[in-house]
């Protein structure tokens, strides 16, 4: 091995790589400006959809109740609520949108009340359909609040305390510090994010170092130079990890700071509205921890994506070779996303998987050091051992000189 | 000084089983002197070459160029050769220069050493207008003229040309003739591949019919006639490969 020699090649791949305009796109401004207007676009979305069905006053239609005044006034009475005359086809005023929900009071309703026997209200709404919902909850809570009056009068009435229907009360409280709950849930979003852009960013490199240069017909000018085959291999390598951790780090920077702003943003909205104030307070360590971790993998990545990138003969053949290998590594760093899926010792050697979990707990700011140590080395082994194929693919002619 | 001794390349082929590509070839080239390789297309002088310029590894016998085993020293090798063939293309993205740069740096030369180099190959071949553009805004003959620098960068002993003119256009093409003159000149061993019979009447001291993978004839052209019987190389040339090639032929129907 020549140091010499292998920086050599890779100053070389430098130069050339940062001269390439799809490198500037796929490694830079994608990362950097995808994150921003990504979640800064599904932030005013959301925003802008949620507010304007709470600003909707929503039209609800009520059935029947012609023989019970006294809860139709209630229901007349609920502010921010229009009450619509009734039509027969309210089924269909409700799919077409025209109105959000309907009530229906059945018949007798008020004598039923009087004599004590329970009837039930209906509530109509169109599940999934959010402005929907909030129009039959409005109606709901209302009803609700009706029926507690009605529960206080019937006890005074009887001279009996309101606690007899209300033993006890239930409230839940949280006990995680506020960065915690934030971390939990975009901990396992953001070493998914690593994961999968430190494959993406080696990805382009890969292919263009390998069938890239098959195609252009310079393999055989650098094959008659003196340097070794090892140094090559390991000069190209360098680069493709260099652009896998380049376009990881930009990402995440991004991301970061997007974040940040949604979480300002968010904390701003729920200040006017009633909602859970939403903490992205993401540690500094914890994230430069979740880099240390994935650094193995993306070694793993650079050598995997180069040696099956030269075993194809020009860039489109090695694109289709690699297209399924996006699968392979999106699979498993999704399932770690999925709820419930912890860390066991089993799970902690397999590959992608492994990192993606423990990033997920370092996040959560909680450092298992055991399963830690066995990740991070079980990840090196196999990146070592997919170095070692790398350079040994390099050295069969029957790959070089595919025809 | 190339020495190739009984020089074997065998491929596995999924349709056609084992393909001898080069069947034990052997020959010397000496120094000042140029060695035209002379055979069809798929006769085997790509492989041969590419098994001298150690890209490709031999299956059998091997091959001596300034005192260095093919198999045993690759790198030492081509630290001694400068290997041109119409598929070393140039890196787009590098400008002559860098690409020209690149080599010498491979070649372990030290600064200082490669500037002067450079400076010197630059103003021989009249590079200097194209100096800094990029390979890939190059016309065909600044390419070549670039590729040809890039084998000189380190000043190698032995050159190895395959059909460093196939494609080209007669005043490129020329270039290159020129310059397999001059190394010769300049007392480096020269070996180069053609399937054009005027460029080895032309240029060279020596000459070796290969087909099939066999090398069948060698000698200086008035060697040839003479064993041969015939003034015209062509026709010297259809003696020599006619019935291993109407087998060849037959083989691959």
């Amino acid at each position: 091995m020549n140091f010499h020699a292998i920086s050599v090649v890779y100053r070389k791949e430098l130069t050339e790589w940062l001269r390439d305009r799809r490198t500037l796109i796929s490694t830079v401004i994608v990362p950097l400006l995808a994150f921003p207007i990504l979640i800064t676009g599904m932030i005013s979305l959301a925003n802008v959809m949620v507010n304007n069905a709470k600003k909707e006053t929503p039209k609800i239609m009520i059935i029947g109740g012609e023989d019970s005044p006294q809860t139709l006034d209630t229901l007349r009475a609920i502010k921010d609520l229009e009450i619509v005359p009734y039509a027969a086809d309210w089924k269909d005023e409700i799919s077409d949108k025209k109105i959000r929900a309907a009530v229906e009071i059945p018949k007798g309703f008020q004598a039923s009340l009087d004599s004590n026997t329970a009837e039930t209200l209906h509530i109509y709404y169109y599940e999934g359909e959010v402005k929907s919902s909030i129009g039959a909850d409005h109606v709901e809570k209302s009803l609700k609040d009706y029926r507690d009056e009605m529960i206080k009068k019937r006890l005074e009435a009887k001279d009996l305390p309101t606690n007899l229907v209300t033993p006890f009360e239930i409230k839940q409280e949280n006990v995680a510090p506020p960065e915690k709950v934030g971390g939990a849930s975009i901990g396992s979003f953001i070493g998914y994010m690593v994961i999968i852009l430190s494959m993406t960013g080696a990805m382009y490199p890969a292919i263009d170092l390998t069938a890239g240069e098959k195609e252009r017909g310079t393999m055989e000018t650098i094959l008659s130079s003196p340097v070794s085959r090892l140094d090559l291999v390991l000069g190209k390598f360098l680069l493709v990890f260099s652009a896998s951790l380049t376009t990881a780090i930009l990402s995440v920077t991004s991301m970061g700071v997007s974040f940040a702003y949604m979480g300002h943003a968010l904390t701003a909205n729920a200040g006017n509205a009633s909602g859970p104030t939403v903490h992205m307070n993401l540690g500094l360590t914890s994230v430069v921890a979740v880099f240390l971790m994935a650094l193995p993998l993306s070694v793993l990545f650079s050598a995997v994506l180069m040696t099956i990138a030269l075993f194809a003969k020009t860039y489109k053949e090695a694109q289709s070779y690699l297209t399924p290998m996006t699968f392979v590594i999106v699979i498993p760093a999704v399932a770690s996303i999925l709820p419930g899926v912890e860390l066991t010792p089993k799970l902690a050697l397999i590959p992608i998987l492994n990192t993606s979990l423990v990033c997920k707990e370092i996040i959560t700011g909680t450092y298992h050091w055991n399963s830690i140590a066995t990740i991070f080395a079980s990840t090196c082994v196999y990146a070592a051992a997919a170095i070692f194929l790398a350079v040994k693919t390099f050295q069969r002619e029957s790959v070089l000189f595919r025809s | 000084m190339i020495e190739a001794r009984s020089l074997s390349k065998r491929f596995q082929d999924k349709k056609r089983g084992e393909i001898r590509a080069v069947d034990n070839v052997s020959f010397t080239c000496s120094p000042g002197r140029i060695y035209g390789l002379l055979g069809a297309n798929g006769a085997g002088k790509t492989t041969t070459l590419r098994m001298l310029a150690t890209i490709l590894e031999p299956t059998d016998g091997t091959a001596i160029i300034c005192g260095y085993d093919v198999v045993e020293h690759p790198e030492k090798v081509r630290a001694n050769v400068g290997f041109l063939s119409t598929a070393t293309a140039l890196y787009p993205r590098l400008s002559a220069q860098e690409m020209v740069e690149y080599f010498g740096r491979l070649n372990g030369l030290d600064e200082a050493t490669l500037k002067k180099r450079i400076d010197d190959i630059f103003n021989r071949l009249d590079m200097n207008s194209f100096r800094d553009r990029r390979c890939d805004k190059l016309s065909t003959g600044m390419k070549q003229k670039t590729s040809i620098a890039r084998t000189l960068v380190h000043d190698p002993p032995v050159m190895i040309f395959d059909e460093p003119t196939l494609g080209l256009d007669i005043m490129t093409a020329r270039t290159i003739t020129s310059f397999i003159r001059e190394c010769r000149d300049r007392g480096k061993t020269v070996i180069f591949s053609t399937h054009i019979m005027s460029e080895v009447e032309k240029l060279c001291d020596t000459i070796g019919i290969i087909q099939s993978g066999k090398l069948l004839a060698e000698g200086t052209l008035a060697e040839l006639r003479a064993k041969y019987g015939e003034q015209d190389l062509e026709e010297i040339f259809v003696k020599v490969v006619g019935p291993l090639h109407a087998q060849a032929e037959a083989q691959a129907i």
